[in-house]
């Protein structure tokens, strides 16, 4: 069958580049009228809704994968396998947890997540400091009704953060370049400032 | 007003995660949507990408054997693939500004920062279905036009020779990912 000519893309050719406009496989679904009364975003978050009775259990299960991968740190030791393992459940939580209605466990999972990214050797990570991390978010998740489950959370997170900066500003201090990056404050913020 | 038919558009989510790809095809689901693939990891996201054809591809940074940025390169190879084209809109975790250009200098499309939102996330879809950019492939990239504003006072040297692109008026990746929602 001979190819249409909307199918093929357009390619302007410059100097040293090219500028192609693909062919607009989308405008199939670009519609000009809505459907009375249909809000797509109200409806998602009513769908999510529905989804929020497992959201804790989800929780609890990240909380076990993350214990899983410190107790394999503790006994293998760092290595890329075990590292990557924590490195990914810890991100993962980062990641997940305001969604899960935890919004509090970000930031130290955040701290966790800087504490073995930018350390140069990741021998010299403190399994003490990685065990403090996980036990931070552990018990966030535990006591997450409590009244003043925001104001032990903001002590926790500040303190584990206070002390990773500290240890990555010391094991970064040849690497200039990269602390700078280190040291960045993050596009979305990840916990309340005061 | 423009409005968006998911119904009639084929989505691939790739999230080693579990939890977050059921979110996302409920989200989608609530959108309109009915046609979601999945996959688990890299590897499986460019077999789905390859057999599945979607019409775009959700994609998270962190997984394991290959990631997200490993699977753009595969996915951008003109000639290679069906679709190189295809729209790549980046769900992760990671928000420090190197990340943010390192995905875009990878070729997506666009960028959400997680927690994900239902409005972000829609923004998200109805912007490269909406607002397609052209593609510009140079002898380092090949991609989405990672120019998206005219900066009136930047004085450094005209970098593409021969002439440049039309600038497609949106607000900059980096500053969308400033944006929870």
């Amino acid at each position: 069958m001979a190819q249409d000519r909307n199918d093929r893309p357009t390619v302007a050719t410059y100097a040293d580049h090219e500028v192609i406009v693909p062919p607009n496989r989308l405008k199939k679904a670009v519609a000009v009228a809505k459907p009375a009364g249909f809000d797509p975003v109200a409806r998602a978050e009513e769908a999510l809704g529905n989804l929020a009775g497992d959201f804790a259990q989800w929780m609890d299960g990240e909380c076990s994968k993350l214990d899983e991968a410190r107790q394999r740190v503790k006994t293998e030791g760092f290595a890329e396998e075990t590292r990557d393992v924590l490195f990914r459940c810890a991100h993962d939580i980062k990641g997940e947890a305001a969604t899960f209605g935890f919004p509090l466990v970000a930031p130290p999972a955040d701290s966790l997540c800087r504490l073995i990214e930018h350390t140069p050797d990741m021998a010299q990570i403190p399994l003490e400091l990685v065990d403090q991390h996980v036990d931070a978010i552990r018990a966030i998740v535990r006591e997450n009704s409590r009244t003043d489950i925001e104001q032990v959370a903001w002590n926790l997170t500040r303190r584990l953060r206070e002390v990773t900066d500290e240890f990555l500003r010391h094991e970064n201090r040849d690497r200039p370049e990269i602390l700078k990056i280190v040291m960045a404050p993050s596009l979305v913020p990840g916990g309340r400032s005061d | 007003m423009v409005h968006i038919d998911f119904n009639k558009l084929r989505f691939l989510v790739v999230d080693d995660n579990l939890h977050m790809r059921r979110i996302l095809r409920t989200l989608l689901h609530g959108f309109g949507a009915r046609d979601v693939i999945e996959a688990e990891d890299g590897a499986g996201g460019l077999e789905a990408f390859s057999t599945g054809n979607p019409d775009i591809v959700f994609l998270d940074w962190e997984m394991p054997i290959f990631g997200g940025l490993e699977l753009i390169q595969m996915i951008r190879q003109p000639g290679v693939n069906s679709n190189p084209y295809v729209p790549i809109i980046m769900l992760t975790g990671h928000t420090e500004r190197t990340r943010v250009t390192a995905a875009r200098d990878a070729g997506i499309t666009e960028f959400l920062a997680k927690p994900i939102s239902a409005k972000g996330l829609y923004h998200r879809v109805f912007s490269v279905v909406a607002q397609p950019r052209p593609f510009i492939k140079t002898a380092s990239y090949f991609g989405p036009d990672r120019r998206r504003t005219t900066n009136a006072s930047y004085t450094g040297p005209e970098r593409r020779r021969g002439g440049a692109a039309d600038t497609i008026g949106q607000v900059g990746l980096i500053e969308k990912a400033k944006t929870v929602a």
